[in-house]
């Protein structure tokens, strides 16, 4: 499958605080979010380990979506900054790769920001459409 | 005399993609060596004896005691002897880093196959080959088929190729921790369960570094050359990308004594699946910076991001290879 046909798989990796509940709000408030978006709760964006989102990849992921509180709320103080250097850190390795950095994204969600959560998670999907499916060679 | 070599186990080295690097190593067990050849009857090294592949095809499944394989499988003929090897081995060691991880010969996963043999047959500066000969696997001559192995496009360690008992991490392996593995096995000492790393510590080479260590704020980094690096302090604290903190320890810290980074040949600590990630983690908690421009200004200053992370272990990553 190639073009915009594919059904895209995106990882996501949410925050206990802020980014799950924001989608936990969208979904109580009937926002649709993109079926794509496979959520992972951790309790800290700064959880996020770069191991998480190459194995994500390597296990046939196509996108992978990062989220955390926005700057200077995180619930641990400084786990979202970590979360930023280590998304700037993995788009470097991932050029290095050969897999667009594109397939990555870094966003801040507020618990109050349902709306904001269901639409990042359809302009992902549409981001991942138009890359195609990520096929990684050994 | 004859009974005596009879009884004595039967040890196989063999190398694959490597340097000879992990032979040499074994010759720095210095006067031990004499030891191993007492306490073994080497069947098979391509390297110091006259053996032939007929030979070792022609023994008993089983019937080699010990085989130290190093080096990573590049070729059809790595691949082949993997195989036979570990069919002809009680206990099959893959010797070092290359065979462990993939090394340096696995830094060709960063290109293709087409890539290289344009470079080494056509574009190479010392290259004259008008013909534009390259190296096939059959080829026909008046005198009848004569065949060459097959290059792979991808590097990959022994462990993807067959089944390993045992990993000796190191470029190469220190002689004393090899020699620890050789006296254990000697001695008829309880080996651990298959699949573990042994002749290496369980910790980071950082724990067994002779430099101080501070809490760390980095806004920068440097390469090697561009600093005169103070002998007391940590490399790391310096703004230079040292793989200490993903390196598993074994080495005695060797490289960071004589100040230089560690390149992380021991491959990634226990419990670490993927090296380059983990030293990504940990570069990245170590940036003193919370804007975007600050800290994308401050990675910028590290070259070559996956050769870096990744020098010795690129086959046996997450990843495996950069994609063509």
């Amino acid at each position: 499958m190639t073009g915009n046909n594919h059904d895209p798989k995106i990882v996501g990796f949410l925050c206990n605080w802020c980014a799950y509940s924001g989608a936990d709000l969208a979904g109580v408030s009937r926002l649709q979010s993109s079926p794509s978006l496979r959520p992972v709760r951790l309790m800290c964006s700064g959880r996020i380990d770069p191991g998480f989102v190459l194995s994500a990849f390597r296990s046939g992921a196509d996108g992978v979506l990062m989220v955390g509180c926005h700057p200077g709320d995180c619930h641990y103080t400084e786990g979202n900054y970590r979360a930023l250097r280590r998304k700037l850190m993995l788009d470097r390795a991932l050029d290095g790769f050969g897999i667009d950095p594109k397939r990555l994204r870094l966003e801040w969600i507020s618990a109050s920001e349902g709306e904001k959560y269901a639409r990042v998670s359809w302009e992902m999907e549409e981001q991942i459409r138009e890359l195609g499916p990520l096929e990684l060679q050994r | 005399m004859t009974t005596e070599t009879i009884t004595k186990p039967k040890l196989a080295l063999y190398w694959a993609a490597s340097c000879g690097g992990c032979e040499i190593a074994i010759l720095e067990l210095y006067e031990k060596v004499l030891d191993v050849a007492d306490a073994f009857d080497i069947v098979f090294w391509p390297v110091a004896l006259d053996t032939k592949y007929a030979d070792v095809e022609a023994m008993e499944a089983d019937s080699i005691d010990l085989c130290l394989f190093n080096g990573a499988i590049r070729t059809s003929e790595n691949e082949h002897l993997a195989h036979m090897l570990r069919e002809k081995a009680k206990v099959l060691v893959a010797f070092g880093s290359c065979a462990a991880e993939g090394s340096i010969p696995g830094l060709a996963n960063t290109t293709t196959k087409d890539a290289i043999y344009d470079w080494v047959y056509h574009q190479s500066p010392t290259t004259v080959n008008p013909d534009g000969v390259v190296p096939l696997t059959s080829f026909e001559l008046p005198e009848g088929e004569v065949d060459l192995p097959e290059f792979y496009e991808s590097v990959r360690t022994l462990g993807q190729t067959i089944d390993v008992d045992y990993f000796i991490p190191g470029c190469p392996p220190e002689a004393h921790q090899i020699w620890a593995v050789v006296e254990a096995i000697v001695s008829g000492a309880e080996l651990p369960p298959p699949g573990s790393i042994i002749g290496a510590g369980d910790k980071t080479v950082c724990e067994e570094c002779i430099r101080e260590r501070e809490e760390k704020h980095l806004t920068g980094f440097v390469r090697p050359h561009q600093i005169i690096a103070d002998p007391e302090l940590c490399l790391l604290d310096q703004g230079i990308v040292c793989m200490g903190p993903a390196t598993r320890s074994g080495c005695g810290g060797l490289c960071v004594g004589a100040g230089m980074p560690c390149r992380g040949c021991y491959g990634p600590p226990p419990n670490v699946l993927d090296q380059g990630a983990n030293m990504m983690s940990a570069l990245s908690s170590a940036i003193d910076a919370h804007s975007e421009e600050e800290v994308a200004a401050i990675l910028d200053q590290i070259a070559d991001p996956v050769g870096t992370f990744y020098r010795f272990g690129l086959p046996h990553s997450t990843l495996g290879r950069v994609q063509p």
